[in-house]
């Protein structure tokens, strides 16, 4: 039997009508167990409203307390996993301020660039740092254009059972990531909505019925650094 | 037959001087002190775990690391929680359940170089 390419695509057309609504052939996010591996199912992200981020920096406070990160005092090298940015604009002196951090791109040029692969980037879009293959050589605090990435230069102690720091390794945001597999949002995402000006939502881009999947869709929004196409999963609005 | 129970004698005084000079031999070494805390039972037998407890900790870091694997059993997390001291809280220090062992073994130990040796929970770093 022959079969001419408009009557495959009429079957198929068929085929494809007769699965019901909502069914999906490959069964979207939910929250993991944890025999359950990260999945390229999901992507998680972060959608930033700027024009309600306030002078406030609970984030900042919230995501260092959560990780244990603590300075020396000496801010030229403390590491810093999430900092506030003010923007001016020098003819009009409108002034902004927004929360910056690791933007954990779909492309991270960090991983790119880590002769150890060390820096990677789990199925479910979160950039890391292996610790425990880092040899300290900073190549990726260096091609981050963020500069979202910090070097560890005092010996740690008293870290959170949850996020072991330590001497001479490189460390950025996480996205908070031991909370994120237990179905929790991230620190600063939480301070920010329970103190702050609620700035900040968390969610999976992937998940149609996400609320930053619907927010993406429908209102504007902007990557930092667009130009760079490394597609991030932290997303600014107002900028 | 006087022949035969001299031989007799002398295996039976041979055996015992043998177990003798081993255990004599045992108390002078010195053996590591390793105290249990909690639980009856570890998540595998000891002779394993013995064996195989850096190899099992080994897998589980790159599964939980790379993959988001957080299995209980072979976490390094649950493994502070039960084998902390409780006095110190800690699995580090001179009778510290790591740290006395290496110790013994002189086997250097990075992961308390980055991972917390207390014990999580209301009872952390708190004497019980």
């Amino acid at each position: 039997m022959s079969l001419d390419r408009r009557q495959f695509l009429a079957w198929g057309a068929g085929a494809a009508a007769a699965l019901a609504p909502g069914l999906r052939l490959i069964e979207l996010a939910q929250a993991r167990s944890p025999e359950e591996a990260a999945s390229a199912l999901q992507r998680w992200g972060l959608l930033i409203d700027i024009t309600k981020c306030t002078d406030c920096d609970v984030c900042v406070t919230a995501c260092h307390e959560e990780n244990g990160v603590s300075g020396h005092g000496r801010p030229e090298t403390d590491a810093q996993w999430i900092r506030k940015v003010s923007l001016r604009d020098k003819r009009t002196g409108y002034a902004q301020t927004l929360p910056l951090m690791c933007q954990h791109c779909e492309h991270p040029p960090c991983v790119d660039v880590c002769p150890t692969g060390a820096s990677f980037r789990r199925d479910d879009g979160i950039v890391l740092v292996d610790k425990h293959t880092c040899i300290g050589c900073r190549y990726c605090v260096m091609a981050c254009p963020y500069a979202a990435r910090s070097f560890v230069h005092e010996a740690v102690s008293g870290q959170k059972a949850d996020v072991p720091r330590g001497k001479g390794t490189v460390e950025s945001c996480t996205l908070c990531v031991h909370r994120v597999d237990r179905g929790e949002t991230p620190a600063c995402v939480e301070a920010c909505n329970r103190d702050g000006g609620k700035a900040m939502a968390f969610g999976d881009l992937n998940d149609s019925s996400a609320e930053i999947h619907r927010r993406l869709k429908s209102e504007p929004s902007s990557q930092v650094r667009a130009d760079l196409a490394l597609n991030t999963g932290v997303r600014y609005q107002g900028l | 037959m006087m022949r035969f129970a001299a031989a007799v004698l002398a295996v039976v005084l041979g055996l015992a001087g043998f177990a003798d000079a081993q255990d004599r031999r045992a108390s002078r070494v010195a053996l590591p002190a390793i105290k249990i805390e909690k639980g009856e039972a570890c998540v595998a037998p000891t002779g394993e775990m013995r064996r195989d407890h850096m190899t099992l900790l080994l897998r589980q870091r790159d599964r939980t690391m790379r993959e988001g694997l957080r299995e209980p059993r072979f976490s390094l997390k649950n493994c502070v929680d039960c084998h902390a001291s409780r006095e110190t809280g800690s699995v580090l220090g001179q009778d510290g359940f790591c740290s006395s062992c290496h110790a013994y073994a002189s086997v250097s130990m990075d992961c308390f170089e980055c991972h917390t040796p207390l014990r999580q929970g209301a009872t952390a770093g708190a004497p019980k």
